[in-house]
């Protein structure tokens, strides 16, 4: 970049000023950002129809807004793959801001499919008990900034008011989510992960009831994603002052010294030290996101306060992008480095699949126990990003697709457990469920055995993929450590189902409501998604081996 | 001016930062910490791309969008923790812990009445209102 720099003067100072280069204006392909920017488009519509459309028609028109969008961003990429962006054609956009390869089109579908779904299980309105006058109500607060229990609360519920603007957040949130794993520069990656965390920050805030527990979990969110991006933003400064550049390929070349010589980066000589400081805040910053293990601290409290229909999408979508740009970070600017972040990736897959899995087995509230059964599954994707190969990348693709759709699944079936005080997410009020709805019972243990990894689910498929693409990258031990935390898990997860199946139902015990159609079909999808990949695993294998190529 | 000064004045700036997220109770003061935490980075930012005479200024577009950033960070922040203050009247990050694992489920019962933190029923004639000490019942039941 700094290529045509005039020569270093005699002594090179801040106070010396560079001779001004001509600048060029940016030439963007529309076309190939048109995933993004149809999302971004249906968000901006929302917050128009929040501004215009009565109250009464705004849900309907939201959720077609929301819905459509989805549609068009999914055509928009499966006509990108189609056209061979994926592969021979893949290249990076907007003066190297957004790499369009074969991992960015895989994940931007995947997330977009497990919006789509989740926006179903958000827009469900048939669940909480209703009245005469307020015949739908939804799993948000009516009015978000009046305080639980005033006058103006109550007014609010009164009117049948809804939290319509979280369908417009779902989207601002997907839409750095679609930037985050195609990001070709740190800035690019900075921006998408302020856009992703900053509409989850406010949903967690919105639930409906339990407003204190939901609170508690947004503030805490908040503080802890803030925190981490600080980190995540120092790092970045410190590769930039390593590289002088803040594109992922051009550290890289940087990194390998294939870099055309610069005279300011030859005379701060001392680089490698910003290199690794650099690069373990960035990836720090990743690894919060994603939950891994000195970094998860925020995960089981957000998951348990947040409204469940968030909790799932946050879970499933979250994870998803997270990984997709720790995976560029680590094989597009970091590869030469392999040999200083493996070994402390190593030990965090190994912390983190070792303590989600011990820690869970304690756990007594559903949503608690699946936000440390979505620890230590981190724990398994990591194996398959320390794998190093092109295997690796696809394994990894390959899980998280199946894993976000069972996430999905599973928390959409919390959602329908209820009692007086809403949703009844301890375990012991589960007892004895499938003798009273075993259709439920039957669906959340299907989901329950793919988390554990049992054949004919998407989760065997998912982890034998990663675990075999570990073993061949030479990570052995880490694949036996592995399959050690999958049988401790195994263990709580069955207990789970016992406890459905086997248990004397309690006769205070909570009752299942019967879903509307939305969350009828995000289960069935769910469900679907996870025989599907479980049963005929091959061509989604395929598709990710095709896609698991990076741009450089 | 050599590099080393702004580098080391943000590097302390960022830890200074640090030590005031770890060591604040407040969650402004918090939010304060972490402003300049990223204000630590802008510093570096520009020192680096003064330093490196970046022709493209990355380091200085990066900082103008970090300074943009912070300000819709702040704002939803301070939205969130006044929601907090509102309910609780409180804004100390200590009391922040009815969400944490606990040796003992926290509602044994859960479900059996009407549970405490229910804040917002569908029908809210159905149930008087529920009054500013509900909010302690589960924080003593978990002591």
């Amino acid at each position: 970049m700094s290529a045509t720099a005039v020569a270093a003067p005699a002594v090179h100072s801040l106070w010396t000023t560079a001779a001004a280069a001509p600048i060029h204006a940016p030439k963007i392909e529309y076309a190939q950002l048109s995933p993004i920017l149809v999302v971004l488009g249906a968000a901006v519509a929302g917050i128009l129809v929040e501004a215009f459309v009565p109250r009464r028609a705004r849900y309907g028109t939201q959720l077609a807004v929301t819905l459509i969008g989805l549609a068009g961003a999914f055509a928009a990429v499966v006509g990108l793959a189609a056209t061979g962006y994926a592969t021979t054609k893949a290249d990076l956009a907007a003066m190297g801001s957004i790499a369009v390869d074969g991992p960015s089109l895989f994940l931007q579908g995947t997330l977009i499919l497990v919006t789509a779904v989740g926006v179903l299980a958000i827009a469900e309105r048939g669940l909480e008990p209703q009245s005469r006058e307020v015949p739908h109500v939804d799993a948000f607060a009516p009015q978000a900034a009046a305080v639980p229990g005033s006058e103006d609360e109550k007014a609010a519920a009164r009117a049948g008011w809804s939290t319509t603007e979280v369908f417009p957040l779902t989207l601002f949130a997907l839409s750095g989510m679609l930037v985050f794993p195609a990001a070709g520069d740190l800035l690019t990656l900075f921006i998408g992960l302020e856009i992703l965390s900053l509409p989850l920050y406010l949903m967690c805030a919105l639930a409906r009831r339990r407003r204190l527990l939901s609170q508690e979990s947004a503030v805490k969110y908040f503080l802890l994603g803030a925190f981490a991006s600080a980190f995540f933003l120092f790092g970045t400064a410190l590769l930039y002052g390593y590289a002088g550049t803040l594109d992922l390929g051009g550290i890289a070349k940087v990194v390998t010294g294939d870099a055309a010589p610069n005279a300011a980066l030859n005379a701060s000589a001392h680089g490698d030290a910003l290199l690794l400081i650099g690069g373990a805040m960035i990836v720090m910053g990743l690894l919060f996101k994603v939950g891994a293990v000195p970094f998860h601290a925020w995960t089981p409290d957000v998951y348990q306060g947040a409204p469940t229909p968030i909790t799932g999408f946050m879970a499933a979508a979250t994870k998803v992008a997270a990984f997709g740009a720790l995976l560029r970070l680590l094989y597009v600017a970091l590869p030469e480095m392999r040999w200083d972040w493996r070994p402390v990736m190593w030990g965090v897959a190994i912390l983190t699949m070792a303590l989600g899995a011990i820690v869970a087995v304690t756990q007594t509230d559903v949503k608690r126990m699946l936000a440390y059964s979505s620890i230590a599954h981190a724990g398994f994707l990591l194996t398959g990003v320390i794998a190093g190969n092109k295997q690796g990348v696809s394994a990894v693709l390959f899980y998280l697709a199946a894993y976000s759709f069972v996430t999905l699944g599973a928390f959409a079936v919390v959602t329908l457990v209820r009692d007086a005080g809403g949703e009844a997410t301890h375990l012991s009020r589960w007892d004895g469920l499938g003798r009273r709805s075993p259709l439920v019972a039957v669906t959340f243990a299907l989901f329950l055995l793919a988390f554990a990894g049992i054949p004919l689910t998407s989760g065997f498929s998912g982890k034998f993929a990663v675990f075999s693409a570990a073993a061949k990258g030479g990570a052995v031990p880490l694949v036996v450590v592995g399959v050690l935390c999958s049988a401790v898990a195994a263990f709580f997860y069955v207990r789970v189902i016992v406890r459905m199946f086997f248990a004397e139902p309690r006769a205070d015990g909570p009752s299942v409501a019967v879903p509307s159609a939305l969350t009828g079909t995000a289960i069935a999808v769910g469900a679907a998604a996870t025989l599907v990949l479980g049963v005929f695993p091959q061509w989604a294998f395929d598709l990710a081996d095709k896609a698991s190529v990076f741009i450089r | 001016m050599h590099l080393l000064y702004p580098v080391v004045l943000s590097a302390l700036l960022f830890c200074t930062g640090v030590y005031g997220v770890l060591a604040r109770r407040n969650a402004v003061l918090v939010l304060m910490a972490v402003e300049l935490m990223l204000n630590a980075v802008n510093l570096n930012l520009v020192a680096f791309d003064v330093w490196l005479r970046d022709t493209l200024h990355a380091g200085q577009a990066l900082t103008l969008f970090t300074v943009t950033i912070a300000a819709a960070e702040i704002g939803l922040g301070l939205a969130i923790v006044l929601l907090l203050y509102r309910r609780r009247g409180t804004s100390s990050v200590d009391r922040l812990d009815e969400l944490a694992d606990r040796p003992d489920p926290p509602h044994p019962d859960q479900g059996a009445g009407p549970d405490p933190d229910a804040d917002q029923d569908a029908d809210p004639d159905a149930r008087p209102a529920p009054d500013a000490t509900s909010d302690d019942q589960p924080r003593k039941a978990a002591a």
